[in-house]
């Protein structure tokens, strides 16, 4: 187990970032044909990101780099424990903590627009934060019943029940599935920064940052999305063969829907996603807790 | 049971560290020259330090003892005097208590002082309450509390020395300099901490609780201004209700149960046992300065900013929670466990909104200390093995990096003139070593490898374990409103701007001491972790349960992966910066769509002229800045603990 554990760990260190790339690629291809235009290649992402490390890097202080720098590590590090299947309690701190930098990276800048951009990521993290915890309770309780008691946080535990847990779970995982969009950065909920050229913040969080900084966070995006997909994918895997096609369908049917999401909704204000979020959380989560609890 | 082979020397030593303090707190009652202060306070300090330090080294992982009290010396009745000592001293409490509720006019609390001394008193005089030779108590618990007190207690006096001295600097004639008194009152504070944790019967706790309740209303009315008197009187009523609370359950568990011990309470199998434990529960809220007795350790913010640290760290709302602990295995299940852990969960979560909405650096401490209380309580309410361990570690931390905290505002407030946290903008930049400090005691309290956050998450694992949803929510929703308020902090002290203003860094060598050595023991927590837990916290919970196996909810995988991810950050973050030396970049300015003026500091309006820029945090005044939502809250949690007590009290008589 603990072989399957190191090579699952080793795969996502060196495919994460290109997988989720190459996802970002399908993503914009996907979006030009929705609006009619042909839309760039589906590597454009790679040759975005190589030209930014090709450029000179402008910075406004030397804390810049250490804090992107950071970062990218400590989202590397979030998904490798993931995919390492360690405690998934854990895994989602260490997340908040990587997503801090971000925060620190834009406010050490001292400029307008990438402090306003931290406020709203911060914003962002307050929406998405109760969720995520109560999603990794959720997956908690779903293997207390498969097992008959004993409840297990361990990831590699979760993956191996008898069941997939979204039997027990489509109320988190509804509730997962919406604060996924404002973690992928995605309309409505693209309220920090963006990936579209509209942002009345110009580039939000990232303003300041250029070059070699800005190419880190890229990255970064991109290895704690295929560490999302691979949230959402758990909700799907159980000790059958069968699940893991399911799973990587499902994460790839998710990607999809985030796009669509994306091209039809227009951004709304903080304080709605704040509520919306919430509420979501509460009645989707929530109830699903209760239910968890008392009738299983 | 510990044997008499040492003869008195425990209880002596025990004596000693209880009495100590109060002979330093009158030797500073009388000093009146600085620089004597100075070095009785250091000596002082010291020698408490230094002996709990030997004290716990030498009773380390010792079995919970009881230590017979009975001793004579020479056919003289030590334990009878002194109880009619402590009888005395109670009478001149409740004197000084008339007294000044007579002078401001403020007589609810002469009247709750008058109620439970005399019952007190009755109890004692009749006979009803001493019929055990069991004063004194120590075990690991009792060391950890008695560690907290001493050092970081200890710190704090010494970093009053300084503090007090540029306090009077600043405010000058409109407060009288009431230096002698303050630093008399801390060691008092101490002394009555020891006291509390040291003793075994109901009646000494109580005659402690009721000095750290009348210390601190004096320490809280120091400025003797209108608001600071209408302070030190909310947190005096507040406090002497539980003080009442605490009482009936004194006198409850004499004349019905025949116990006087806090142990033998807990361990009794009587069902009628939760009316004392749920007016001992009251006391500890009051004290603990939960919902719906709150208001009071927002208006302690009054006082000098070293009586903030003491209360809010080492001792005051520590009492609270360390008779919790000592309750916890008799609230386990039961109705006065299920009020006490919804009252916490939820002051964990309605005090960790109110943090948003304060720009106040002290204001924010204070409600984050109600809010990580309120945590700590829902812990103990739970009471089951995993949550007093969480607890345990919970209280270690929050003692350490919220002392931390508020000293290094209080030396950044006189530094530059202001405790405002958007006026700490770019403290990096300004005062490096007291940005750090305060980045550290802020990471401490909430980022992940760090302690807090630990005892944080095996808390949530606890809370599913026990079936308790709305706590796990509670928490959930906290955590995120938690992450917020310190996330908009850090941010702000860590913003590189460049300075306008340099003032000179006047932290005295006093203050540094104490500020230096709260960050390295912030630090060291974190990575002696494993080990605490392993040989300290464990036989804790072993011995509060009777059994012999426990283990925290943490594996040691999980540990492992938390000190790789300590040497990870501290690696990058002196990696960065060695490789941002090394590689070239070009220094820029900050992007302001083109119509900066080139100092970063201002930029061209739409009027044409120039204007000055001013980066501020989110506050959500306007969606939760009204006095409603505290109001509403504490109505809601007034509520609950009412329909707790008399469902509890129905439910056994």
């Amino acid at each position: 187990m603990l072989v399957y554990r190191i090579i699952s760990a080793v795969i996502y260190l060196i495919l994460g970032g290109i997988v989720a790339g190459l996802l970002a690629g399908i993503d914009r291809k996907l979006s030009a044909r929705l609006q009619g235009r042909r839309g760039p290649s589906v590597l454009q992402p790679f040759y975005d990101v190589a030209k930014l490390f090709s450029k000179e890097t402008l910075a406004l202080n030397h804390g810049q780099f250490v804090i992107a720098f950071s970062f990218l590590l400590l989202i590397v590090f979030t998904g490798v424990l993931f995919f390492a299947g360690v405690d998934i309690l854990l895994v989602f701190l260490a997340l908040s903590t990587a997503a801090m930098f971000l925060v620190f990276a834009a406010t050490s800048s001292n400029s307008a627009m990438s402090t306003m951009g931290a406020q709203r990521e911060m914003m962002q993290m307050l929406a998405y934060e109760p969720m995520v915890l109560i999603t990794a309770v959720g997956f908690y309780m779903s293997t207390q019943i498969m097992n008959g008691g004993e409840g297990s946080f361990k990831i590699i535990d979760i993956a191996t029940g008898d069941l997939p847990s979204i039997v027990y779970l489509p109320g988190i995982f509804l509730g997962f599935l919406f604060i996924l969009t404002i973690k992928f950065r995605k309309s409505p909920f693209d309220i920090s920064t963006s990936h579209h050229a509209h942002q009345e913040l110009v580039k939000g969080v990232t303003t300041d940052l250029s070059g070699r900084n800005l190419g880190m966070i890229e990255i970064a995006h991109w290895y704690e999305n295929t560490f999302l997909l691979g949230v959402v994918a758990l909700f799907f895997l159980s000790n059958d063969w069968w699940s893991i096609p399911l799973a990587v369908g499902a994460a790839a049917l998710v990607y999809f829907i985030e796009t669509i999401i994306d091209n039809v909704s227009a951004r709304v204000k903080w304080e709605l996603m704040v509520k919306l979020a919430w509420g979501v959380t509460i009645v989707c989560g929530g109830l699903n807790l209760l239910v968890l609890e008392y009738i299983f | 049971m510990y044997s008499l082979k040492k003869g008195m020397a425990m209880e002596l030593y025990i004596a000693l560290l209880i009495i100590f303090p109060f002979l330093a707190a009158i030797v500073q009652a009388f000093v009146k020259n600085n620089t004597v202060r100075k070095i009785s306070v250091y000596i002082s300090s010291a020698a408490i330090i230094t002996a709990t330090i030997i004290f716990a080294v030498l009773n380390f992982g010792k079995e919970q003892s009881f230590i017979p009290t009975d001793f004579m010396l020479g056919g003289f009745d030590i334990i009878g005097t002194v109880n009619y000592g402590m009888l005395i001293v109670e009478f001149i409490l409740m004197g000084i208590i008339t007294y000044l509720s007579f002078k401001y006019k403020k007589y609810y609390a002469a009247l709750l002082s008058i109620v439970q001394t005399c019952f007190v008193a009755w109890l004692e005089l009749s006979g009803n309450a001493h019929a055990v030779n069991e004063y004194l108590f120590c075990d690991n618990l009792t060391l950890i509390l008695c560690l907290m007190i001493a050092v970081v207690g200890g710190l704090i006096c010494v970093y009053a020395v300084g503090y007090l001295k540029d306090y009077h600097h600043h405010h000058g004639a409109e407060v009288k300099d009431r230096r002698s008194f303050f630093c008399a009152m801390l060691f008092v504070f101490l002394g009555a901490m020891f006291g509390i944790v040291f003793s075994a019967n109901l009646i000494w706790m109580y005659f402690f609780w009721e000095i750290t309740s009348v210390v601190s209303f004096l320490l809280i009315g120091y400025t003797k201004t209108k608001e600071a008197v209408d302070n030190s009187f909310r947190a005096l009523w507040m406090n002497l209700l539980g003080g009442v609370g605490f009482a009936i359950a004194i006198g409850y568990a004499a004349l019905k149960l025949h116990i006087f011990n806090l142990a033998d309470l807990v361990a009794s199998k009587d069902p009628v046992i939760v009316i004392p434990l749920i007016c001992l529960a009251l006391a500890a809220l009051t004290k603990s300065a939960q919902l719906p007795f709150s208001r009071w350790l927002m208006g302690a913010m009054v006082a000098p900013t070293p009586s903030s640290a003491l209360l809010h760290s080492a001792t005051m709302v520590k009492a609270g929670i360390y008779l919790l602990i000592r309750i916890a295995p008799a609230m386990t299940g039961n109705l006065v466990g299920l009020t006490v852990a919804l009252i916490g969960g939820f002051t964990f979560f309605v005090a960790s909104i109110r943090a948003i909405i304060h720009t106040d650096g002290k204001k924010v401490l204070a409600y984050s200390t109600i809010s990580n209380l309120g945590l700590i309580v829902a812990c103990c309410g739970v009471g089951i093995d995993e949550t007093i361990w969480a607890a345990i570690f919970l209280m270690m931390f929050h003692c350490v990096s919220k002392s931390l905290l508020f000293q290094t505002v209080g030396s950044v407030e006189h530094t530059t003139g202001s405790r405002n946290i958007e006026d700490m903008h770019g403290l990096i930049k300004r005062y490096p070593a007291l940005a750090i400090a305060m980045t550290i005691g802020i990471a401490g309290m909430y980022l992940a490898p760090f302690g807090m956050l630990i005892s944080k998450w095996s808390a949530l694992q606890a809370f599913v374990d026990a079936g308790n949803i709305i706590l796990v929510l509670l928490l959930a929703f906290g955590s995120a409103t938690t992450l917020f308020y310190w996330t908009k902090w850090i941010s702000k002290l860590l913003a590189y701007a460049r300075p306008t203003i340099r003032r000179k860094d006047t932290t005295s060598l006093d203050q540094w001491i104490s500020i230096g050595g709260h960050t390295v023991m912030m630090v060291a927590l974190c990575l002696v972790f494993p080990f605490l837990s392993n040989s300290l916290v464990n036989p804790i919970v072993n011995s509060l349960y009777g059994i012999d196996n426990f283990k925290p909810v943490l594996s040691d995988e999980n540990l492992f992966i938390l000190v790789l991810m300590i040497i990870i950050l501290a690696l990058v973050i002196v990696a960065g910066f060695v490789i941002t030396r090394l590689v070239k970049t070009k220094q820029t300015s900050v992007y302001m769509s083109g119509i900066d003026t080139g100092d970063e500091r201002h930029y061209v309006g739409a009027f044409d002229e120039e204007r000055t820029m001013y980066h501020a945090n989110w506050y959500l005044s306007d969606m939760i800045g009204t006095d409603r939502l505290m109001n509403v809250a504490t109505a809601i949690a007034a509520a609950g603990l009412i329909i707790g007590a008399v469902l509890t009290i129905g439910g056994v008589l």
